[in-house]
């Protein structure tokens, strides 16, 4: 029993860090029209600079600053490439751009710190077990499904409540209009780009404290990431958080009962609740298609 | 052969698209003489043939059907799993291992097709990749049947028998073997792409909404159209195994599914030569650039990814068909 709660845990981690990329994901895909492939390598970007920051400023310094310093590159990359893109139609530009940007990334960060994985120390006041019995319940596993609750609930608030999340939400219904009211569409998108690129930060800085760092821990990120903005339904930031939880924990209880399989059940699950929803669970039909 | 929509183009007193064909085919016969002058090798030059082959597969679905599938490597990878698992255990001759992955390709191609024949645009983008994912993983994972991580080995091509004469499959010998499988390829895309079936795959492209509203049942014709692709695919994936002696996971990685999408857009998705051109281009890049600077090349991969984007969104071939006939 303890070992199936075990992976449960282990699971929901995993679909946290799933539902936290797959809804940054999930917003630049809505107002930027874009399918970034290159969000895995944005997570891995915050994760280094966390890295790097981390002997001058600290643990919690870094939290904030590696999320930050990405959604700044973020903004250069929309503003340089990501921008030119938005007149075309056909997804197969978009998905090209941020592959080529992907594997620039993971060369780039090879190059820096090198192919080897290396450890990234978390602060040891979260690092013991909070339980006994319940071993794997350490205080950092904890800290993680909190950080990314608050942020999960910062973002959705931020879209509900400030008037540039407002802006952001009418943006995704109707960029037309919106822009016709007047409001600066490029900056919004751009901001739009930002914000899902810092959340990819935020969930890198926090993996490096469970995963050993290392320049392709994005890659398989970012196909569980997809797999859970299609089963969560596209266009759907609940949907997005959604089916990253579903699948990590999905995941996550496969591992205990058969390991070999745990790769690939996420896979399963999309494709039956496809056959059963093919706009995914909370998708809408017609939207981009 | 340039596809279903330009026929009738002139250059001089012959038809353009003959003497176009006429020249590349001479020129793929001769490869064996010409690619070492010019600083190739023949191997090199059944490699480009063999992703020539799986991007115009894929370009069938890609370019012709306006289907964007990111997951062509599932297909390939199949290939080579089909025809390397045959040879080990199944079989001595090239041939029947070249068609059990053909056929591996194409069944896995008809079964999935099924699934997402009816998604579109961004959906189809991302349930195509997702799928050949699980392919990645069980060849990762099923050791005993694949290799695993590893990768296939085992297996090598094996000699042709013409009646009494044997032919070993040398490097020159191979790219011959490839370059008929590359030329059955081809004509039946030529032929597909130029009957009633293939125009139905361009008017799905064109307006699918008109299409359906014209009782074509859209859903069928991406069904083949995947299919085709698969098999297609699933044929150079044979020969790439075949190649290299040798099948990974790593030909069935998203990458790979991304490597075929960059050659056909490359060369031109509207042009039915235009994955050969990309192949080309794609494949020469990476065999130089790899060699000189082995720890940096994909960075000159990604790079080459956002130009062509960026400045070339129609291709190679679109490129210079503006140029020559501005619209």
């Amino acid at each position: 029993m303890e070992l199936v709660l075990f992976d449960a845990f282990n699971g929901l981690i995993q679909g946290a860090f799933y539902a936290l990329m797959a809804l940054g994901l999930s917003l630049i895909i809505s107002l930027n029209s874009v399918i970034n492939f290159a969000h895995g390598g944005f997570m891995v970007i915050g994760a280094y600079l966390a890295f790097a920051l981390a002997p001058y400023i600290g643990f919690w310094g870094a939290l904030i600053a590696g999320p930050v310093l990405a959604g700044l590159i973020g903004i250069l990359v929309e503003r340089g490439l990501v921008r030119w893109l938005y007149g075309r139609s056909d997804p197969v530009y978009s998905l090209l751009l941020t592959f080529g940007l992907a594997l620039i990334i993971e060369d780039s960060v090879r190059s820096i710190w090198g192919a080897q994985g290396v450890p990234f120390t978390i602060p040891s006041a979260l690092n013991s077990p909070l339980s006994a019995t319940y071993f794997f319940i350490t205080g950092y596993r904890v800290f993680v499904v909190g950080a990314i609750t608050l942020a999960a609930g910062a973002l959705f608030a931020f879209l509900r409540f400030s008037s540039f999340g407002v802006r952001i939400r009418a943006g995704i219904l109707d960029l037309e209009t919106v822009a016709a009211l007047g409001v600066n569409v490029y900056l919004l998108r751009a901001v739009n780009f930002a914000i899902g690129i810092a959340l990819a930060g935020f969930a890198g800085v926090l993996a490096a404290g469970v995963l050993q760092l290392s320049p392709t821990m994005g890659n398989d990120v970012i196909m569980a990431t997809f797999v859970a903005i299609v089963v969560g339904g596209i266009g759907s930031l609940l949907g997005s958080v959604l089916g990253g939880l579903i699948i990590g924990v999905a995941a996550g209880i496969t591992s205990a009962y058969y390991p070999v399989a745990s790769d690939v059940v996420i896979y399963i699950i999309m494709a039956v609740v496809l056959l059963v929803r093919p706009r995914g669970l909370l998708g809408q039909e017609g939207l981009f298609e | 052969m340039s596809g279903p929509v330009r026929t009738t183009e002139r250059l001089g007193w012959l038809p353009a698209p003959v003497l176009a064909n006429v020249v590349i085919w001479a020129m793929l016969v001769a490869v064996p003489w010409w690619l070492p002058q010019v600083g190739g090798y023949t191997a090199l030059g059944s490699r480009i043939l063999i992703y020539a082959l799986g991007a115009m597969a894929l370009n069938v679905l890609l370019g012709f059907t306006g289907m964007m599938s990111f997951g062509q490597a599932a297909y390939f990878g199949l290939g080579g799993y089909g025809a390397g698992l045959a040879l080990v255990h199944l079989t001595h001759s090239s041939w029947l291992a070249v068609l059990a992955g053909t056929a591996l390709g194409g069944l896995a191609a008809l079964i999935i097709g099924a699934l997402v024949n009816n998604s579109r645009g961004i959906y189809f983008a991302m349930i195509t990749v997702a799928i050949g994912q699980i392919f990645y993983f069980v060849a990762e994972r099923w050791d005993a049947v694949t290799g695993g991580q590893d990768g296939l080995t085992g297996f090598s091509r094996q000699p042709l028998h013409f009646g009494s004469i044997t032919v070993p499959l040398d490097d020159t010998a191979f790219y011959y073997f490839v370059l008929f499988f590359f030329a059955v390829g081809a004509a039946i895309i030529a032929i597909l792409l130029n009957s009633p079936l293939g125009h139905t795959f361009v008017a799905i492209r064109e307006n699918r909404r008109r299409a359906t509203f014209l009782g074509i049942h859209v859903g069928r014709y991406v069904w083949t159209s995947f299919a085709v692709a698969g098999l297609l695919g699933g044929l150079a994936g044979a020969l790439n195994a075949l190649q290299n002696n040798f099948i990974s996971p790593e030909n069935l990685y998203w990458v790979e599914s991304g490597n075929f999408v960059i050659i056909a857009v490359l060369g031109g998705m509207r042009s039915f030569w235009g994955p050969l051109v990309g192949a080309i281009i794609f494949i020469g890049i990476q065999s130089y650039v790899s060699s000189l600077l082995p720890t940096n090349w994909e960075t000159v991969i990604g790079v080459l990814f956002i130009i062509i984007v960026l400045f070339f969104p129609s291709g190679v071939l679109g490129f210079i068909r503006r140029r020559v006939r501005p619209a």
